[in-house]
């Protein structure tokens, strides 16, 4: 079995990330298995960058402890990262740009002294363009072929032009040249080229697809980490598919034009982080009462204010169920895996229609940033799955007999078919005020009872389209996890892992942390053993709220907010404790 | 042919107090939909929260009431969704000058294709009449016992500043060019803003109607160029004052269109909104297996 960890650190403002993506993409077209998970300041300039990009023929879901090629572009990186070595690593490195003391790494490490500078230079490209040399050299250490990295040079730079093309090939070749003919066979690993067809995606890209399939119309985004990466990618496709993004003022604007689009008729999106939430407060309460269809994503970072921008934690899962005043029903579905970032923002975008509520996705830096390799068949079943369903809106030819349209009529479901503006006999107001039927506002007990309970009926209709929790594993365990959102990943791992070792626990994924239907909860844990939740916050939000909606008491926790994801090694060692006690 | 009456409601009737100005604005604004022959299915009034908010319940057209300083994003949704409808905001000084002031601001830069009316009356009204951001300085009221020192925000400079292509300012109590206003303002390809002085007849004791009736002058009197934008800033420094008045000086307070500019609006910058409004486009089935195996 082949399972390998890359490593590239060094100074933000030298390529790491676009490294690193590269570097992802090789070894999806080698047909591995492979996650990214990258971890950098806020800062343009000068913080330390680090890229992990791991490997295997064997399929993985999260990134690991360990590295076993670690490409050092300065000598911070190996100060940092020296301690995470593997026994047979081999440390990537340019001896002009970095000293290393031959007597400080283990003898069995293998030094893979690298002129990347002089190497960049004989090509004719500049100090900027040793990221790229080292990818041919990490390449060479493991296969020795270069033709998978030249296509990938050719796809990547194609629009850029032959001459960069060119250039990006002779540098990554350069270094491929070099380590292959002084290092040939040194290294520990060599790698197979598996058949697997996989694709290469990021959460955030996963997630402007999923809002491109379901057929967005507006979208406004301010930007924030970490949901750039949805901007990025809708802006790129925006003409080709024709809808609109655009950056707003503020967040408060995003999600009030998203709201205006969407009363107008068109699918509308906003994401942003919790600090932009934080803006959007009073307008998420805005759709609810207007009963206008909202999709948000609300990628989270740890808080509070401004806390740490670029890292990843599970803090704003209380803030998103409760923001607002009022009491009002809202849909609050979390991903976990990328594939998943995909196919829950294509339901949201029909619930929120259906149901004429916001829904909120729920995502945070770790799958956001975060690359997976995914067989391409996995996103073709999702996408030929899905079929758009608007609910009810009025055609124009229905609005035009209406003779007393009231938009907020009280039905049994309490759906009211919606007009458009611009269609002759669906005239009404939509008012943020408690208001009658008609929109009118209206402040008499009774009415108000009514609307409440109207809107929060729309919840109670969508029960049945929410997917209960996901089971994963042997339904008979000694242990049970369970988690929501990103967590999914390591957890995924850590099983496997353990399951290697033959204890086969099992775990309970809640994705739709609102409605949370305590029946479907209860039932998917009625055989567990031992429970463990596990979070990335400090309160146990999530328990919490299991414990709320369903009474149910879990033996243990496992939480973190360091603003790092979990390691499988952490929840490994979690789970035998466990079971040894 | 759209005549007053089709933009009458039956159910319900404005609920202002006797003599506020805002009743005035809502006349112009339905004779200005009638004159342009808007259908009224057509038009969506976007409003924030203050008495003059509510004046889209009283206007048979399509009607948002959002929230206090939010109806400007609103409308600019609506309209990038769909830019064949006639969107107009309605807003208080304290709704779009206080609460709104950023968007105000971005929407003016855009040029989006808009019209911005403000029923200015110097007061919050709807929470009982405390000082907004055009009360004049050296105010005081029941609720504000002790005089306001900060200089007020002049409506006109900062539109012209924020770059809006059509700045105005009406009063309430001249119906015939508020009227004429508001009408060019909608017609107006671009963004329109409308600063109506509008007696609040119940908390600001100070800018009454008789007191707007002894200073008013329209700019058009005075043969003022409207594609001068200096001039434009000049006629605007008159009023409000920064500094208290002093001792014999009489506000001048000019009314009419101060300034007019053709630009692209925020629509003709952007692509996809070609001939067919985004809401029409269909959505079903859009293919994204480019897109995946681009990701291979
Ligand atoms: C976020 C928020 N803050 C405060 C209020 C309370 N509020 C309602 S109307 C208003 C001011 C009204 O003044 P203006 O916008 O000038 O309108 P007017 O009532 O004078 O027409 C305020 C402060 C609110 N509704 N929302
Ligand atoms: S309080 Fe003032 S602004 Fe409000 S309705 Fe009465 S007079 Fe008009």
């Amino acid at each position: 079995m082949t399972d390998i960890q890359w490593l590239i650190g060094g100074e933000a403002g030298y390529g790491i990330m676009t490294t690193g993506v590269m570097m992802s993409k090789v070894f999806t077209r080698l047909g591995l298995s492979v996650f990214d998970y990258v971890e950098y300041p806020s800062l343009i300039r000068g913080g330390h960058n680090a890229y992990y990009v791991r490997a295997s023929d064997e399929e993985i879901y999260s990134q690991r402890r360990g590295v076993d090629i670690l490409v050092a572009l300065n000598r911070e990186t190996i100060d940092k990262h020296k301690s995470e070595l593997s026994q047979n690593a081999a440390v990537i490195f340019d001896p002009t740009l970095v000293k290393v003391d031959p007597q400080e790494l283990f003898s069995t490490i293998l030094q893979v002294s690298v002129p990347l500078l002089e190497l960049a230079n004989q090509v004719g490209a500049d100090r900027l363009m040793i990221n790229t040399v080292s990818v041919g050299s990490s390449l060479a250490l493991l296969y020795s072929d270069f033709s998978v990295l030249e296509k990938i040079m050719q796809d990547v730079f194609n629009k850029k032009g032959e001459e960069v093309v060119l250039l990006n090939i002779n540098t990554s070749k350069a270094g491929f040249d070099f380590v292959q003919k002084n290092f040939q066979n040194k290294f520990f690993v060599h790698i197979e080229k598996q058949k697997q067809k996989n694709l290469l995606i990021g959460g955030a890209e996963a997630v402007a697809l999923g809002a491109i399939r379901a057929g967005v119309g507006f979208a406004a985004m301010y930007p924030m980490t970490p949901i750039n990466g949805i901007m990025t990618t809708l802006v790129a496709q925006a003409s080709k598919y024709n809808f609109v993004i655009k950056e707003p003022e503020d967040e408060i604007a995003g999600i009030n034009m998203a709201i205006g689009a969407s009363y107008a008729g068109v699918r509308s999106l906003a994401a942003t982080s919790g600090g932009g939430f934080s803006l959007m407060v009073e307008s998420l309460g805005l759709a609810a009462q207007t009963e206008v269809p909202l999709v948000l994503v609300e990628g989270m970072r740890p808080g509070p204010a401004t806390g740490m921008p670029t890292w990843t934690e599970q803090g704003d899962l209380r803030f998103v169920l409760h923001a607002a005043q009022g009491d009002f029903p809202r849909i609050i579905i979390a991903p976990g895996d990328l594939l998943e970032c995909f196919t829950y923002t294509l339901h949201a975008f029909n619930l929120a229609e259906k149901y004429q509520l916001p829904v909120i996705i729920l995502v945070d830096k770790y799958n956001m940033e975060g690359h997976s390799s995914i067989a391409i068949e996995e996103f073709k079943i999702q996408d030929s799955r899905f079929k758009i369903e608007r609910g009810k809106i009025l055609s124009d030819e229905e609005a035009g007999v209406q003779t007393d349209y009231k938009r907020y009529v009280f039905v049994e479901d309490g759906i009211s078919p919606r007009s458009l503006p611009g269609q002759k006999g669906g005239i009404a107001l939509s008012g943020s005020d408690e208001h009658d039927e008609r929109g009118l506002y209206d402040e008499e007990a009774e009415n108000r009872k009514k609307m409440v309970d109207k809107r929060f009926k729309k919840l109670e209709m969508c029960l049945p389209e929410i997917p209960g929790p996901q089971m994963y594993g042997l339904e008979d365990a000694p242990l049970t996890i369970v988690s929501f959102g990103s967590t999914k990943l390591p957890i995924l791992e850590a099983m496997k892992w353990l399951a290697k070792e033959n204890i086969f626990i099992n775990f309970v994924q809640v994705a739709y942390l609102n409605p949370l239907i305590p029946d479907q909860f209860n039932s998917a844990i009625k055989n567990a053993k031992k429970t463990l939740v596990i979070e990335n916050n400090h309160q146990g939000q999530f328990q919490g709220l299991l414990r709320e909606h369903t009474g149910f008491v879990s033996d243990d926790h496992l939480r973190k907010y360091d603003g790092r994801p979990f390691y499988p090694e952490e929840i490994v060692e979690k789970v035998k404790a466990m079971l040894s006690s | 042919m759209t005549e007053l009456k089709d933009l009458e409601i039956t159910y319900d009737k404005p609920n202002w107090c006797p003599g506020c100005g805002d009743f005035g604005v809502w006349v112009s604004l339905k004779n200005a939909i009638v004159q342009l022959g808007l259908n009224p299915w057509e038009v969506v009034l976007v409003s924030g929260i203050g008495c003059s908010s509510k004046l889209p319940y009283w206007v048979k057209t399509y009607g948002f009431n959002g929230l206090h300083g939010r109806p400007m994003p609103v409308a600019e949704g609506i309209k990038l969704a769909n830019h064949g409808l006639t969107v107009i905001v309605i807003g208080g000084d304290g709704d779009q000058y206080g609460e709104g002031g950023n968007h105000l601001l971005h929407a003016a830069r855009r040029n989006i294709d808009l019209t911005v009316i403000v029923h200015n009356n110097q007061v919050y009204g709807l929470t009982t009449g405390q000082f907004s951001p055009t009360t004049d300085i050296g105010e005081k009221n029941k609720a504000n016992p002790n005089p306001i020192m900060e200089a007020p925000v002049n409506p006109i400079e900062f539109a012209l500043a924020a770059g809006a292509t059509y700045v105005a300012r009406g009063f309430a109590g001249d119906h015939k060019q508020e009227t004429e206003l508001i009408t060019a303002g909608i017609k107006h390809k671009g963004f329109a803003m409308i600063d109506i002085m509008q007696p609040c007849v119940t908390f600001n004791h100070k800018n009454t109607f008789s007191w707007f009736y002894e200073r008013v002058y329209t700019l058009e009197q005075e043969g003022h160029d409207i594609k001068d934008k200096i001039k434009a800033f000049q006629r605007a420094e008159e009023w409000p004052l920064r500094r208290p008045l002093s001792e014999g000086e009489k506000e001048k307070v000019a009314t009419g269109i101060f300034y007019q500019e053709d630009r692209p609006t925020w629509e003709d910058v952007t692509p996809q909104l070609g001939s067919t409004p985004l809401v029409k486009h269909t959505i079903d089935n859009r293919d994204i297996t480019l897109l995946l195996e681009e990701l291979m």
